[in-house]
Formats: C-alpha cells, sequence, structure tokens
C-alpha cells in the first residue's frame, strides 16, 4: 500500500496528538483536575491509529474503555474530548458521558463502553446499517484481549459472517486485561477464533508498527467495501502504563524483561526513525511537527480547564426523544 | 435465667475485612465451597476482598476466570446444581448483567422448574454503589430486578457484622443468592463478633436505631447515609428517627418494617437505585395493607433521579441520594419542610 508522504506524516501527527494528549490526561488525573482515572493508549499509537486511518473518515467505529486514542486517531478535535474528561459544558458529550463514554459522531465514533466487549455488536449494526442504506461504509470495532473472551464478540461475528456485513473486528491484544495474562485464560490464538466462522483471521505480531497495522487494516477494510463480508485483526501490542492512571498493583504481574523489551520499543520513536531513513521528512520537520501537536495538546488542556461546568439541570435531559415522557421522582 | 452469659468478644474490622473472614471461615469449614471470578486470586480482587486467600487455598479453590460473565455464572450453577457451594464474584453489580439469562432463567428456576429434584446453591457476591463519578454504567445499583425474581434471594447488608454473618448464611444456604456489598461500605468499620459458627438469619431486617417520630428503611450504604440523617435530625430538629436496615431483600421483612412504622406513623424509604418499580415501591405497597390506619402522612421516598448516571460532578450531584437530600426529603415527610415530592 503506497502512502503519500502527507499520509505518513498525519499518521504521526496523530500518533503524538494520542500521546500527548493520554499523558496531559495522566497529569491531570494526578492533579485532581480529572476524577478518579482514565485508561490511556500510552504505548498503543501505532496499533490505533494504523487501523484507524486504513479506514475513511465517514467509516464508523467502536470503542472501550480505553477509548481517548479511537476518536483522536479517527481525526477528532482535541479540545471537546479533554473537555469532556474534566466534565465541562463544552465537552463532546456535554459532561455527561466522560473518559469512558467519549463519542465524536463527526468522525464515526459511535460511542465507547465502559462494558467489556459489548459495543463489538454495535459496529456490526452499523455495519448493517450501512448494506441496507447502500452506503460503502466500514465499521471497525475495537475491543482488548480481555474482551475477546466474551460472548457477545462470537455473535456478532457470526452475524457479520452470515449477513456479509462490512466489519473488521479490531483485537488490541496488550497481553493483559487488568493483571490478567491473556496466555492464562485464553484458550488458543484470538486471531484463529475467526477460522470458525470462515472469515479471514490475520495477527499483526508487530503492533508497535503503524504500517504493519495500517496494511492488514486497509486489506481487511477494503475487502469489507466490496462486500466479500468481515474479517478479524489481532495486534500484538503492549500498554506502556498501569490499567488504569493512579492504579497501583499490589503484584508485578508484568515481568521486567518483557516490559523493557516492549517499552524499547517505543511506535512513536520507531516511526521517526522510519519517516527519518525513508527520507520523508527532515529532524527539524519532525521536531516541528512535535512542538505542534504539543501546542495543540496544551490548548485543548487551557480549553477544558477554562470551560464552564454544566448547568445541573442538564442531568435531567435528553432522557427521551421527548421530554415530557421522563418522570421525575424526588 | 440465672446467669448471664459472657458477653460475646468482637473484632473491629472494615466491611471488606468481614466479607473476607466470612469467605476464609467457610473455606476452611466445608471443602465444597470454592470462589471464581475475574482478578480475584494473584491481584485479590479489584476490592481486595479476596486478599490473602488465594496464597492459602491454592488456584482450585480461588479460580481466576477470563472476563467471561455469562459463562463462568453459568458454570456456577453447574457446579452448584451438582452440589458444589461456588461463590462467584462479579467485579461489580453492573457487569452482571452480562450474565442476567444464566441468573434469571436458571439459578432462580432450576429448582422449581425441574420439579423439586435438584437446587442450586449459588453465592453470587458483588459490590453495588455510584457517587465516585464513574459514570452511567459503573455506578448502578439495581439489586431490585434479582430481588423482582422469585427463586432469588437478595441480601445487601450494611455493616460489618452483618456483611459477615449474612454471607455465612448465603454460602450455607441451599438456594441462590445475590450478595449485594457495596463500594463504600467497605471502609466502614464496625464489630464483629468472633464466633465461626455465627450466622445471620437471612430475612430478617434490624431497627438499627430507635425512635418514635419517623422511620427511614433502607439497605446496603444507604441504610449507613439513613443512620447519619437520623442523627443530623436529632441535633439540628429534635426528631427521633427509627431506622430499620432491611439487610434482607428477598424475602423481604415486612412485620420488622410494619411494627416500626406503627409506633412512629411516618415512613421514608431510602434507596441508592432508581425509586420507580424500586425496592421502596415494594416496601410502600406493604406498608399501606399493613399501617393502613397508622399512617400520618403518605409514605414517601428518596432514591437516585430518573436518570443514568450523569459524569460531571454538579451533574452528578444532581442525580444521587446523599444526605442533603435524605435530610430534606424527611423533613418534609414530618411536615417541618417543603414538599419534594411534587412530581
Ligand atoms: C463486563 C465487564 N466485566 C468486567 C469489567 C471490568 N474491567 C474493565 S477493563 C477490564 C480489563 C479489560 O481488558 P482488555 O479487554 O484486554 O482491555 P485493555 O484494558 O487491556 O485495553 C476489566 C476486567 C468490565 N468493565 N466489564
Ligand atoms: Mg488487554
Amino acid at each position: 500500500m503506497k502512502l503519500t508522504n502527507e499520509e505518513l506524516l498525519e499518521m504521526q501527527r496523530r500518533m503524538l496528538r494520542i500521546r500527548l494528549f493520554d499523558e496531559r490526561a495522566s497529569k491531570m488525573v494526578k492533579r485532581g483536575q480529572i476524577p478518579g482515572t482514565v485508561h490511556t493508549s500510552v504505548g498503543q499509537e501505532a496499533q490505533v491509529v494504523g487501523a484507524c486511518m486504513a479506514v475513511r473518515a465517514d467509516d464508523y467505529m467502536t470503542g472501550n474503555h480505553r477509548s481517548h486514542g479511537h476518536p483522536i486517531g479517527k481525526g477528532s478535535a482535541l479540545g471537546p474530548l479533554m473537555a469532556e474528561l474534566l466534565g465541562k459544558a463544552t465537552g463532546i458529550c456535554q459532561g455527561k458521558g466522560g473518559s469512558l463514554h467519549l463519542a465524536d459522531f463527526a468522525v464515526g465514533s459511535l460511542g465507547e463502553s465502559g462494558i467489556v466487549g459489548s459495543s463489538i455488536p454495535i459496529a456490526a449494526g452499523a455495519a448493517l446499517s450501512s448494506k441496507l442504506l447502500a452506503q460503502d461504509r466500514v465499521a471497525l470495532a475495537f475491543f482488548g484481549d480481555g474482551a475477546a473472551n466474551q460472548g457477545g464478540l462470537y455473535e456478532a461475528m457470526n452475524l457479520a459472517g452470515i449477513w456479509r456485513l462490512p466489519v473488521v473486528f479490531l483485537c488490541e491484544n496488550n497481553q493483559y486485561a487488568l493483571s490478567t495474562p491473556a496466555a492464562t485464560v485464553t484458550s488458543g490464538r484470538i486471531a484463529d477464533r475467526a477460522h470458525g466462522f470462515d472469515i479471514p483471521g490475520v495477527r499483526v505480531d508487530d503492533g508497535q508498527d503503524v504500517l504493519a497495522v495500517h496494511d492488514a487494516v486497509r486489506e481487511a477494510a477494503d475487502r469489507a467495501r466490496r462486500g466479500e463480508g468481515p474479517s478479524l485483526v489481532e495486534v500484538m501490542t503492549y500498554r506502556f502504563h498501569e490499567h488504569s492512571e493512579g492504579l497501583r498493583l499490589s503484584t508485578d504481574y508484568r515481568d521486567a524483561a518483557e516490559r523493557d523489551a516492549w517499552l524499547a520499543r517505543d511506535p512513536i520513536t520507531l516511526f521517526r526513525e522510519r519517516l527519518l531513513a525513508d527520507g520523508v521528512a527532515a529532524a527539524e520537520a519532525l521536531d516541528a511537527l512535535e512542538a505542534e501537536v504539543a501546542d495543540e495538546v496544551e490548548a485543548a488542556a487551557r480549553f477544558a480547564l477554562e470551560s464552564p461546568l454544566p448547568e445541573p439541570e442538564v442531568a435531567f435531559a435528553d432522557l427521551y426523544t421527548d421530554p415530557s415522557a421522563a418522570e421525575v421522582a424526588a | 435465667m440465672s446467669a448471664t452469659a459472657p458477653a460475646p468478644s468482637t473484632t473491629t474490622m472494615t466491611y471488606r475485612e468481614a466479607v473476607r473472614l466470612a469467605l476464609r471461615e467457610e473455606l476452611l469449614r466445608d471443602e465444597d465451597v470454592f470462589l471464581m471470578g475475574e482478578e480475584i486470586g494473584v491481584f485479590e480482587g479489584s476490592y481486595k476482598v479476596t486478599a490473602g486467600l488465594f496464597r492459602e487455598f491454592g488456584p482450585i479453590r480461588v479460580r481466576e476466570t477470563p472476563i467471561s460473565e455469562e459463562g463462568f455464572v453459568g458454570a456456577g450453577i453447574g457446579a452448584a446444581m451438582m452440589g458444589l457451594r461456588p461463590v462467584v464474584e462479579i467485579m461489580t453489580l453492573n457487569f452482571i448483567l452480562v450474565a442476567m439469562d444464566q441468573v434469571v432463567n436458571h439459578a432462580a428456576k432450576i429448582r422449581y422448574m425441574f420439579g423439586g429434584e435438584v437446587g442450586c446453591p449459588l453465592v453470587i457476591r458483588t459490590p453495588n454503589g455510584g457517587g465516585s463519578q464513574l459514570t452511567a454504567q459503573h455506578s448502578q445499583s439495581f439489586e431490585v430486578f434479582f430481588a423482582h425474581t422469585p427463586g432469588m434471594k437478595v441480601v445487601a447488608p450494611s455493616t460489618p457484622a452483618d456483611a459477615h454473618g449474612l454471607m455465612k448464611a448465603a454460602i450455607r444456604d441451599d438456594d441462590p443468592i445475590l450478595v449485594v456489598e457495596n463500594l463504600q461500605s467497605y471502609k466502614v468499620r464496625g464489630e464483629v463478633p468472633d464466633d465461626p459458627d455465627r450466622v445471620v438469619e437471612i430475612g430478617r431486617a434490624a431497627v438499627t436505631r430507635e425512635g418514635s417520630d419517623i422511620t427511614l428503611v433502607a439497605h446496603s450504604f444507604a441504610a449507613t447515609r439513613a443512620l447519619r440523617v437520623a442523627e443530623r435530625l436529632k441535633r439540628d430538629h429534635g426528631v427521633d428517627a427509627e431506622v430499620v436496615d432491611l439487610r434482607s431483600l428477598r424475602p423481604l421483612d415486612t412485620e420488622t418494617v410494619a411494627k416500626s412504622i406503627q409506633k412512629t406513623n411516618r415512613a421514608l424509604c431510602v434507596d441508592e437505585g432508581w425509586a420507580t418499580y424500586g425496592v421502596s415501591a415494594e416496601i410502600a405497597s406493604r406498608i399501606q395493607r399493613a399501617c393502613f390506619d397508622d399512617l400520618d402522612a403518605p409514605i414517601e421516598r428518596v432514591g437516585l433521579a430518573e436518570v443514568p448516571m450523569p459524569y460531571a460532578k454538579q451533574l452528578e450531584r444532581a442525580a444521587i441520594v446523599n444526605d442533603d437530600k435524605i435530610m430534606a426529603a424527611a423533613l418534609s415527610v414530618l411536615d417541618l419542610g417543603p414538599d419534594v415530592f411534587s412530581y
């Protein structure tokens, strides 16, 4: 797949956005500006951006609890996302959803679910709509290795198989669900499970390589768009942070050597080196890109911090299409 | 009685430790008991309830599962039907919805549907609760879904002693039971009797504060809140509130609730969950019959606003039940404050 230099640089830009956005959010959790916690995609940027940029801007996407990166990868503006994390009126969901429930319909992001595995069938439904409405949109369903053991995934894969739905099931295999190693709770290989549904199942062994992810997802998405049905793409990657920010796990569940080996393969550094080696951009240009994204993230943080809080009445709005259907109780 | 029995010795511990102690004692007492759930072993449970148990009892009796709630709740049912005593942990109540079919269509119906031949001595334990800005899917208290279901038992203790005694009773019980713990209650401290044979009878409410002016009826963490509000009512208004901690939602101890209201003539039901079709609706229905001639005011209720839990702090505050809202509702029932029930 030949990508233009602009596209390659856009990949790096979006990976940087995710990295700096999540690092900034992490800091805001520590400072108490964001309540509770957030789940970052730091370390997994190549897997997120490679997949998001392999589909079109108007394609659909569903996420999970670790989903700031998904809308960013798809091209969301950062300000409203950050404002949502802070529970501000200018948030992408008006402060009602928070980190666990970002949704940016403008970029095809149909929403995150905090219930592991539960948004996958919804991606299949979006793909069904694309088919019924004779559009050529594809749906990309992101889920983790932990979610791969939820039954709903297999119901959705079967539906997508029998109805030839344009879905790409994308398993972000960061090798752990919280502290549980995937190897201890997963029978067989996740990618191979597709074969039982007679749909393609591939594994990208180097999910730190944004182009490898892009190529695999692009092939699956093109196939889906041609009307040839769904695919499962499993991407091997690693999360550099804890399961969630501020969480301190009492056990050292990740082997130090394993962790160091993955930390040494930072997807953004790797891609920068590649862009330099291939002569796509000079170091100064890449430095400038980094500075630009840093400014963009800072501006988003400022926007979020300076935005007003939602009015309390907002708590009671939008329950039904017709507000008169809502009941009030003490 | 000629000689008074010596006062039983007690140990002060948190609710969390009390649940853990109950699990440990039952694991030691009965080798058919085993625990099953996500992250309950090496990680010791998301809320550290099972701390130390994996080390002590090993991976067979403290069994870690994938994130497959429908699968492992169903597996718990099958094992229970065959006479084992599984105690299945659901990380938080919210995630039990994934396994709803197993609980409602199977666990609750097996004894009845199959003619009484086998039972299902399954315990599902899980915390409910909100108020930490965990948003719509992670802040729920819908234990009433299960209390609505014939065949299920549901208990929801608020104190360490009850958490201990009810957990033990649940494990020994021959029917499927949902034990609702609570995220806020885990850190509550209290006295727990030093007696591994003590259980708290399922289906008995407790009067946790005596009073004569109004009865506050609650369960789970709302019962702790109700006690706090009762103290405030006394301090600020000279009102003597009685608090009935339901402890058990099904079976429901109507008698204890009715007796209290026959004395106080006023009642406010407090529930962290939604009021509509909720626990408080059931209480109100039973009480209007049992206490028809005793009531000086309509039975009222305060619960989560009729919306999913919003995220932003001030939105969440607008939706959740807190001490101030309970206080205002109680004063309203007592005719000491403005009507807050106009809907
Ligand atoms: C149905 C359900 N069960 C349990 C949880 C609690 N939980 C939240 S994230 C998580 C781990 C998910 O692991 P994985 O799918 O691999 O995603 P990752 O966090 O690694 O990105 C768990 C168990 C939940 N949110 N929903
Ligand atoms: Mg994972």
